[in-house]
Parts: structure tokens; sequence; C-alpha cells
């Protein structure tokens, strides 16, 4: 009948136990729950300490970092496609998944190194010409991809290609382009990238301990061990968390100031003057704060209000995204994305969360924080017709002299 | 025969056996995808009228009448549209891709048999918006712009335009996930899947083309034309002298036409492309008139729609000049690609029918199958033209740099201001008294 539409497919062979043998034969001891459990901690903690070190390192390392989690959560994904159609047989399948791949990733980074790496590609005769192309290059690139892919239909396997065409797609149009907007994000200030990333893991974490030690009620049968006291709990601790969390990194110029390539010592500075988001201002409390606590202003940083905004979307809609994730495990009958990490599974199942995030922020700061790269701009106006130049100097130029900022000038005819 | 097998699977490391209802998969019967009902044939959509008049005929020439009596429909339509103006084609844009979303969705549905579904045509048609909502917006407040600055509600809907998307969407999504059903999980990741791939094809290039429209007309309609122009030569061609097949894929392809089409339809292009560049409202860009609140189609032709003189290489004898216009030039790019490559297009749509059995997308056109049949080359058409055109010919749009300027800092503006003016000085653009103020 319609209704068991899945009921024919085998179970998934049982992960390898992918324990490192060291935690092994510390844990021996112990029943295997509370091993699981410890397991699950330390390989928390030490995500957590890895995180740290990482941001220490820099920008570069960082970029480096989400390159490298979104090739293997692209080659998890794709892996699992593989497992389920059956199509290691395929001809040409593996190498044009991953061409398309390299493909999106150079029209990604392509766009990201001419915006903000503008005046080394202008000196460099063979990168002006890529970037100046660069969008015609990219077709072209993944033309010929389409093409390939046109021409190794193998006629009994149509059907079977088209599906790892379409997953393909899929799962480019979510790995790749959500990394790219995190380094965008990391681009902005560190402190967008490294917020909205803890505020998702806090959430994470305290959903957990809220629902472990008062969890009653389920949430949605999605996830059966997710509970609304999980939630609630998780939520409030998160804005808590997310508040302080950026009344201590606005303090720093390192997470604060957008990171620039510098042209003279070719390498990354963070080095500004911070911008009024990150420089402390008095805000009146209303009265119902005031009577509990005898302050009639508080000092904030007026990020801290963004990063409620940032923590109240990680803790509502963030499991959105992780359940979109369960259910995709369910729907493919697998319990985890893959076995990298041990007691938590694959990086996907780590990052399912982020994913919205990462999307979320990047609206948001182009939406209410950001204008326009001014370097772009410039780019923008040297590429116009001379005329048009001529007609957009005397609009500004008009415009400054209205605010003042320039004497009052002969107008250009 | 349709198989209904009961299989026992004996689980296997790397034999994972896809089994969903219209799939029994196995290595060893050749066609994976046996079990797949055959989707009724077509019914005749065939007006009475034209049937009443080609009684008498045999059924394959008949055949060929009808397409050929609908092709001149078409084609003839076609020029009405474009009679009609750029307002009624950004319509008739819209209505195709509706339509063409409309047919690759149900074939969705009926591959997948998935009309039980929970809210599952609502969330793709809601989704389908979003993407519109999304894209017209971002076209409204590039070439609308002094428009929108006049009306306020539509000024702070410009301003948060990428959130609201973005919110709308997420929605969706919410809801997608909030549908999910205990048993129905994996198809309804399918449809998600389907709406969202076709979403990506279809409504992304459709944006494409109207943005293709509003540089000019003329790089909406020759690029149509010359899919078209093809079309119809390779078949000619084929028809005529086709001997060596061309691809497994389609059968009915042959050598011969491909390479007579490439030939005729390079050199319908270049002189279609002469006839075009003559008149200002094919040439000049789409704007909108703030205060009769239309659309005008007037300008000064730019340098690519003025006659220019070129010599013609040494080969030729006489070291002739000819008059023509560059335009003419970019436009056996644009035949070349849509004679080469667009075939890979039509390559896809008829693997992607073999793949799901299905003979058209749909009978909206009699003898022709479905809109998204005759579209199907258009697409990476259009892509390439919008491509070409930024990497080209066009620069950025010069009221959208001057509405960023004004967004900067004040310092940002200064230092602008300074960077532009030595730039215009060093060119001389600048009249002296300026130049000595500095």
């Amino acid at each position: 009948s319609r209704t068991k539409s899945d009921s024919g497919v085998p179970e998934v062979p049982v992960s390898a136990d992918d324990t490192p043998e060291v935690l092994n034969k510390a844990l021996s001891g112990l029943s295997s729950r509370w091993k699981n459990w410890w397991v699950r901690g330390i390989l928390t903690l030490a995500m957590i300490s890895f995180f740290f070190i990482i941001i220490y390192l820099g920008p570069m390392v960082l970029m480096m970092i989400v390159l490298c989690v979104q090739i293997k959560c692209f080659h998890e994904i794709i892996t699992i496609g593989y497992s389920v159609y059956h199509s290691y047989h395929l001809p040409w399948f593996r190498t044009l998944s991953w061409y398309f791949l390299l493909c999106v990733n150079y029209f990604f980074y392509g766009e990201t190194v001419t915006d903000y790496f503008f005046t080394l590609v202008q000196r460099e005769e063979p990168l002006r010409i890529l970037s100046k192309y660069h969008r015609f290059i990219s077709f072209a690139l993944y033309l010929t991809g389409f093409c390939m892919f046109v021409l190794s239909l193998v006629k009994k396997h149509y059907r079977l290609q088209f599906y790892m065409f379409g997953w393909t797609h899929v799962t480019l149009l979510i790995v790749v382009t959500q990394s790219h907007l995190i380094i965008h994000n990391l681009f902005e200030g560190m402190i967008w990238f490294i917020v909205p990333i803890s505020c998702v893991i806090c959430n994470d974490i305290m959903a957990y301990m809220f629902g472990f030690f008062f969890g009653r009620t389920p949430l949605i049968k999605l996830s059966p061990k997710k509970t609304w006291e999980g939630f609630i709990g998780g939520f409030f601790a998160t804005v808590v968390f997310g508040i302080l969390l950026s009344y201590v990194m606005s303090g720093y110029r390192f997470f604060v100031c957008p990171v620039e390539f510098n042209n003279d010592s070719n390498s990354f500075t963070v080095d500004c003057e911070p911008s009024e988001l990150f420089q402390l201002q008095d805000y009146g409390l209303p009265p119902v704060l005031k009577s509990i606590t005898g302050w009639t202003t508080v000092k904030l940083y007026p990020f801290q209000i963004h990063s409620i905004a940032l923590s109240a979307f990680a803790s509502i809609m963030g499991p959105f995204g992780g359940f979109f994730a369960s259910g995709f495990k369910r729907a493919f009958k697998i319990k985890d994305f893959a076995n990298t990490i041990p007691g938590h599974g694959g990086i996907m199942d780590r990052f399912d969360c982020q994913y919205l995030m990462a999307t979320f922020v990047n609206v948001y700061i182009a939406s209410f924080i950001r204008g326009p790269n001014p370097s772009k701009v410039i780019q923008q106006l040297l590429a116009l017709r001379l005329d048009q130049q001529l007609h957009i100097f005397n609009s500004l130029k008009a415009h400054l002299t209205e605010k003042g900022l320039l004497p009052a000038l002969e107008e250009a005819a | 025969t349709c198989k209904l097998r009961v299989r026992a699977y004996t689980p296997h490391a790397s034999d994972a056996v896809l089994a969903f209802p219209g799939e029994g998969e196995g290595e060893m019967e050749g066609d994976s995808k046996a079990d797949t009902p055959d989707v009724p044939p077509s019914t005749d959509n065939t007006p009475q009228c034209l049937n009443k008049a080609l009684e008498g005929l045999s059924s394959r020439w008949k055949n060929w009448w009808i397409r050929g009596i609908l092709s001149l429909t078409m084609i003839i339509g076609f020029f009405l549209i474009i009679y009609l103006g750029p307002i009624m084609l950004i319509l008739v844009v819209m209505g195709v891709q509706i339509k063409c979303f409309h047919e690759i969705i149900t074939i969705g549905y009926r591959v997948y048999h998935s009309y039980d579904l929970p809210w599952f045509r609502t969330l793709s048609w809601y989704f389908l918006i979003c993407v519109n909502y999304f894209f017209y917006g971002e076209t409204v407040a590039d070439y609308f712009g002094a428009l929108v600055q006049r009306e306020e509600p539509l000024q702070f809907l410009v301003r948060y335009h990428r959130f609201i998307s973005f919110a709308l969407y997420l929605a969706g999504f919410c809801m997608f996930v909030l549908s999910l059903v205990k048993k129905h999980y994996r198809l309804q990741f399918y449809m998600f899947a389907w709406t969202h791939v076709t979403l990506l094809i279809v409504v992304t290039q459709s944006h494409l083309v109207i943005q293709n429209l509003f540089e000019g007309m003329i790089w909406f309609i020759v690029p149509i034309s010359i899919v078209i122009c093809n079309d119809i030569m390779a078949y000619l061609f084929g028809f005529f002298f086709g001997r060596t097949p061309l691809i497994k894929l389609s059968p009915k392809k042959t050598w011969e036409g491909f390479i007579g089409g490439f030939f005729a339809t390079v050199v319908f292009s270049f002189f279609f492309a002469y006839l075009l560049s003559q008149y200002q409202y094919f040439v000049c860009p789409v704007e909108y008139n703030s205060e009769t609140n239309r659309f005008a189609v007037e300008c000064e032709p730019s340098n690519l729609f003025m006659i220019q003189e070129y010599t013609l290489p040494a080969v030729v004898q006489n070291a002739k000049t000819v008059n023509l216009y560059p335009f003419q030039i970019h436009s056996i790019a644009l035949s070349t690609f849509a004679s080469l490559i667009g075939p890979f297009g039509g390559f896809f749509a008829s693997g992607f029918k073999r793949a799901f059995k299905i003979k058209d997308f749909a009978d909206t056109i009699p003898g022709h199958g479905g809109i998204m049949d005759r579209f199907d080359c258009q697409y990476l058409m259009a892509t390439f033209v919008h491509v070409y055109i930024t990497s080209f010919i066009r620069g950025p749009n010069p009221s959208k740099v001057l509405q960023q300027l004004l967004v900067l800092q004040p310092e940002q503006q200064l230092s602008i201001f300074n960077t532009l003016r030595n730039h215009l000085g060093e060119k001389g653009m600048l009249p002296p008294a300026v130049e000595e103020a500095q």
C-alpha cells in the first residue's frame, strides 16, 4: 500500500566504533551509558578548545577551517547519496560532483577575492583579467560540467543519474553558499563569526542540560528526546549568555574590527577605530527594571542589543535546522551522517544548526548593519562611462556641499 | 507486466538497495525502473477545427501539418507581444515561468504518487511566490528607484527587502519541517528537493530573461529567435540531408542537421541583428519614466548600435571595408552558443523525459507538448546572454552606484569624491575652473 513508503529499505550497517583506544582504556570500568556520556563530554570540550585555538590563530586559519568543514560536509552528504542510490558504478559521477564543487567554490571565492583584495588584484595582470571576466569564466566552467553530465547519461541509469545530479546541486546550494556567507560574516568582524556560532553551541548544550534535569513534555515527534522545558530554558540561558559574551568581546579590537588585507605587508590586519556599535552607550532602563535594580541607566554596547536578536534566532529557529537534519536522517534511515567524531557522528551532525544561523546573520548584517562596501563602490564607479561618472560626480558634489563637507565651489559645467 | 516483488533483504555493507513504490531496483534487471507504472497516454488536445480540416490526410502528414500550423501560430504570437511592449513581455515571461513550474511539479507529483501528502502543493506554490517576491523586489528597487523613493511603504519594503524575503522563506521552511509525517519522510524530502531544483532552474533564469529585456528588447528578441531558428533549421537539414546520428539520447538528431543548423543560424542572426539594430524601439534600454508613470524606450543608441567600418581580413582579395553594427559581431557569438551548446539543454530535457518515462512535459500545445518542451533550450541561452552582457557589454548601473554612494558614511563619500575628482581631472573631463580650485 502507498503508506508504507519506507518499509523496504534495509538497515544501514551499524557504525564502526571510532573511539580512540586511549579513551576506551580510561573508561573501561564504567557502564555503557556513562561511558557514552563521558565520551561525548570529552569530545565536546576538545572541540570547544579547538575552536578557541583557531580563533587565536587568526582570520586566515579560520577561512581554511571553514573551507575544510565545507568540503567534509559535502563529502558526507554525497556519500549518503551514493549509498542510498547504490550509484558507485555510474560513470563519471564522483568526478562530476567534485568538479561542480570546485566550480561553485571558484565562483564564490573569486567574487570574495575581487571584493576584498581589490588593490592586489589590480596590480597583477593575470589576476586582473581573471577578475574582470570572472562570471563568464565561472559560467563556462559550469557549462563544461553540465555538458559532461549530458554526455555521460547511460541508457539504463537515467533516473539514477538525474537523482544524483539533483542531489549534488541541492547539497551545493545548502553547504557551499552558506559557508561563503560565513566567510562574509567573518570579514565583517570576527565577532560576527564567533558570537553566532557560540550561541548555537550554547543553545545546544543548555537545551540538553535543561532537558536532562527538568525535561518532561516532548517537543516534536521528529526528535523524541527534545522537550519544551529544554527549549524554553535553553532560550533564556542562550540570551543571557549572548549578552555576556558580546560584552566581553566588544572590548577587543581583534574581534570587532573588519578584517582587512594590508597591501604593504601582504597579510591580514584587524586594526581600526571601533564603530559606534562597539562603543559603550547609556541606555535608560524601563521603570520595571529600575525598581528591581535601583539603577537609572545602564552602560551597554549597542552590539549587545543585536546579540539578543541573534541568540533569539539561534534558540528558536536554529532547532528547526536540527529537526530538518533529523527528518533527513530518518528518511534515509541513517543514524548519523558519518563517524568522524566519536560520540557525535559526522561533521554535518555538529553543523546542521549552524547553517541557518549563518544565513540569518548575513541577512541581518546586510539589512541592519552594514552599508555598501566603499572599495566596491569605487570599483563600479571607475567602470562606468566617463559621462556617467561626471554626472555622478556632480550629484555627489551637490550632496556633500549641502552637508557642509565641501567648501562652496563653482558648479562644474 | 507489472511485477510486485517482496524481497528478503540481506544487509550488505555496500549494497543499500532502494525500494520505493514504483522502483524495483537490482543489478540483475537492467532497467532500474521496471515497476514504474506507465504514465497514461496524453489526451489529444488538438482543436476540433484543425482536426476537421486535416481529416483526409494520413496520420504522419497530419502530425506534420499540426506542428507546422502551431509553430506559425506561436511565432505570430511572439511578434504580437513584442509589438505590445515591455510590460506585456514581462507579464508573458511571468506566465511562462509559472506554467513551466507547474508542469515540472506535476510530473514530480505523478512520479511519486504524492497527492496524499499534507500541505505539499501549498508549500511548493508558497516557495514559488517567495522566490519571485525576492527577485522582483530586487528588480523593482533597481529600475524603479525614483518611484520607490516617493512612496513611504515602498521605501520600507525596499530597505529591508532581503530580510523580509528571508523571513518569508524561513516561514515556509518551518512549515515544511512541521509537516513531516512519519511514514512519508523520504517522499517529502524528495519533493522538497524537487521543488527547489525546479525553482533554481525555472525562476532564476526567467528573471535573467527579464534583466536582459531591460537592457534592450534586442537582447531578448535576438537570442530567442536564434534558438527557434536553430531548432527549425536543424530539423529541416536533418529531414532532407540527415544520415549520421548525433547522440544516443535523441535518436532523431543528426550531425548533418547539427552542422547545417549551425551555419544557417549564424547567417540568420547576422541579418536579423542588422535589421533590428536600426530601430530605437529595440535597441534602447527600457526605462521607467517617473513623470508619465510608464515605460519609455528612447535614447541615444550606444556605440554597439552605430554603424562602423570594419576592414575585411587580407584573405578576401579586394581589401574592402564593410559597414557593420558591432552588435552583429556579438550576434555571431550568441548564435554560435545557441547552435553548439543550446542543444545540450535539449538533450538534458530528453534525458529527463526518458528517466521519468514521459513523452512530453504536458499537453498544452497540440503537436508540441508542454510549454517546457518549447522552452528547454531557451533557459541555458538566457543565462548565457545575461553573463555575456555583464562580462562584455554593460557596466554597472549608474543610478544604483549613486544610490550606494549616498548611503555611505560622509568620510567615505569625501574620500571617494576626491578619488573621482582626480580620476576625472586626469581624463580632462573637468573644466579648468574646478581643477584650479583643488
